[in-house]
């Protein structure tokens, strides 16, 4: 399978997800530049975490108006699978590609720790056989998911609300919401289920000596449905 | 022709940094300062243009990039 990271000035996990696609699965992964408009054909697309053009304006508000996404939107209007992992979903919320905002966290502080987040919702393909809870590294500062009445109602009646903050045993509880984001919302997809955007790193806990290897679950379940329909 | 676009968070939207501030400014002494609100301002310089075509230029940078109206709003002023 054939994945394409993208690297905006200030991206820092573009390494760590092109790692986990040739090292950890042994597939084929390779960074596209913002500045480039070709994606070289892959059939998913990874936005990495980090600090694209250093936060300024809003968290990935520049990054969506570099030119490689115009290629992202195009491929993901064709279907195509997409996840966004921390800033890489702010990127896909300023896009318009997802819907709502990422906000100061209500706690004021940059979190970096690990969370435990319930797969919800409908399948993408990003989770689809991902069942119950993973326990991922979280680290922002503005992660507070954010958006109107309208669009959350909307959200969870279609099942796209796709992670959810919890305790360990899946409880979902403003105990368990690091960020103070609107239904202890981790993770979103679009429309179509194939845009996928989530504040947590699961290319940050994809092989056990790194934690408990549980992010790699994502990773294989876009390889069971793109990997597989080749 | 000067321009400026105030960009402020919705009301309902919380500010966790004006609510830090509004804490900070009672710490000195200033505990009459309750709801404080932070937001941006962006002066843009446009040339020699009419004070209209000004608005609209402003309206529409504020409307596509200064402003995201998820979380925001904003006012535009030529002066």
């Amino acid at each position: 399978m054939r994945f394409a990271v993208v690297s905006f000035p200030g991206s820092n996990c573009d390494d760590d997800c092109v790692r986990v696609a040739t090292e950890v699965l042994g597939e084929t992964a390779w960074k596209v530049r913002h500045d480039e408009r070709d994606l070289r054909r892959p059939d998913v697309v990874l936005l990495p975490g980090g600090f694209s053009y250093g936060d300024y304006l809003r968290c990935g508000a520049i990054a969506s108006l570099s030119p490689v996404m115009e290629a992202v939107a195009a491929f993901a209007r064709a279907g195509g699978p997409v996840l966004g992992i921390c800033n890489g979903f702010q990127v896909l919320t300023e896009s318009h590609l997802l819907p709502g905002a990422l906000l100061r966290n209500a706690g004021l502080k940059f979190i970096c720790e690990d969370a435990h987040v319930r797969v919800d919702g409908r399948p993408t393909p990003f989770t689809a056989g991902v069942q119950g809870v993973l326990r991922l590294p979280i680290a922002h500062n503005e992660g507070r998911y954010h958006a109107d009445a309208d669009t959350l109602a909307r959200l969870e009646g279609e099942g796209r609300v796709v992670f959810r903050y919890c305790g360990p045993d899946g409880t979902v509880s403003d105990a368990f919401n690091p960020n103070g984001a609107s239904a202890n919302i981790a993770g979103i997809c679009n429309e179509g289920g194939n845009v996928v955007g989530m504040m947590p790193h699961p290319e940050r806990n994809a092989e056990p000596l790194l934690g408990n290897g549980q992010g790699r679950a994502l990773f294989d379940a876009a390889l069971r449905l793109v990997g597989g329909a080749r | 022709m000067k321009g400026r676009v105030t960009v402020r968070l919705k009301p309902d939207v919380l500010d966790v940094e004006g609510k830090a501030v509004s804490g900070a400014l009672a710490r000195l002494g200033f505990d009459d300062a309750h709801g404080v609100r932070v937001g941006k301002v962006f002066e843009v310089e446009l040339g020699d243009v009419d004070p209209a075509v000004a608005r609209e230029r402003l309206e529409a940078m504020a409307r596509k990039l200064l402003a995201n109206p998820v979380m925001e709003t904003f006012s535009v002023e030529v002066e």
